[in-house]
């Protein structure tokens, strides 16, 4: 497969991006993000323990910046200055890298984003230099907005993080992939591996996912299965797709039938 | 002197720079630093100097989706 997705000025090869939480610990982490083929991973920016054990791995030890491209979030922020104040961070702590995930949640039950703080957050942000890759809902006004302002890409939920319920308005995530120039991934709420192919099915140029491979009971196996998912939803899209019939077309002639 | 320290008061028994703080309290690696809201690069740990007062957060990336 030559197709490859183009992101914040690199290619890559692989389709799937994988959030680093919710695993057993490192070691596991390490070993499903090996098997989901992923070169994009999300991390979270948090306080240091103070008083933490020198010798413990940290994540980006496991998780090297030399071979994976780190896109950190903005996860757990309520408002634009949280969010904003975490890129920058993050943007220190990786050593000037710009790339970031903007989530500004609006709601502790659901996670849905906080749309008008996210805007707001966004703006500021590519003022800033940041290539904004931008986590919203499936609204195709919003998302062609964020667009337009500047996100190098635009991420809208399947369904709400960790919900693992799969993408619920496969028609806005369709129109979403129509209207766009630039890059759609979907980000949040797949739960098995068909949900990430019909993202990919419906045009995405990839998807995000987290619980889905961490909450699976076996998440190597999982992480697996997600490689395959993308890359067969990937080129059923590509293949073009026959079309749906109200009623049946006989797969075998007529002619020469002897009965 | 006293300061904050990610969210926890913290006693220092000299006025210290942050690279003396991340020696002291032997925290090393990708972080980052901000004093009162504001980041202070890498490059000026060895320089900047703590006050009395000040409000410091050392974070780190963890794992999240």
């Amino acid at each position: 497969m030559t197709d490859k997705l183009l992101l914040g000025g690199r290619t890559y090869s692989s389709r799937l991006l994988v959030g680093t939480g919710k695993y057993k610990d490192l070691e596991e982490t390490g070993k499903a993000i090996e098997a989901s083929g992923a070169e994009i991973v999300t991390v979270a920016i948090r306080r240091t323990n103070i008083g933490q054990n020198k010798d413990e791995p940290s994540l980006l030890e496991v998780i090297s910046p030399d071979k994976y491209t780190i896109l950190p979030n903005t996860a757990g922020c309520y408002d634009e200055n949280s969010a904003i104040r975490t890129c920058q961070l993050a943007r220190e702590l990786l050593d000037g890298h710009n790339l970031v995930k903007l989530e500004v949640l609006g709601d502790q039950k659901t996670l849905y984003p906080d749309i008008t703080a996210t805007l707001k957050a966004a703006e500021k942000l590519i003022a800033d230099g940041f290539m904004v890759m931008v986590y919203t809902t499936d609204d195709p006004v919003m998302a062609k907005r964020f667009e337009e302002m500047g996100c190098i890409a635009v991420m809208p939920l399947a369904a709400p993080i960790g919900s693992g319920l799969g993408i619920r308005n496969p028609y806005n995530i369709r129109t979403i992939v129509e209207n766009a120039k630039v890059p759609i991934l979907v980000d949040a709420g797949v739960g098995t591996a068909s949900d990430a192919t019909i993202a990919m099915e419906l045009g995405c140029d990839g998807v995000l996912m987290n619980t889905a491979i961490a909450e699976a009971k076996n998440p190597v196996l999982m992480a697996s299965a997600m490689k395959k998912a993308i890359e067969a939803g990937r080129e059923a899209y590509l293949a073009g797709r026959m079309p749906r019939r109200a009623y049946a077309s006989a797969s075998s002639p007529i002619d020469g039938q002897f009965f | 002197m006293q300061i904050q320290l990610n969210g926890n008061p913290l006693s220092l028994d000299k006025i210290t720079t942050i690279q003396d703080l991340l020696d002291d309290l032997n925290l090393s690696g990708r972080l980052a630093v901000e004093v009162n809201h504001q980041i202070v690069p890498r490059s000026l740990f060895q320089s900047h100097r703590l006050n009395a007062g000040d409000n410091i957060e050392i974070v780190h990336a963890i794992g999240g989706g």
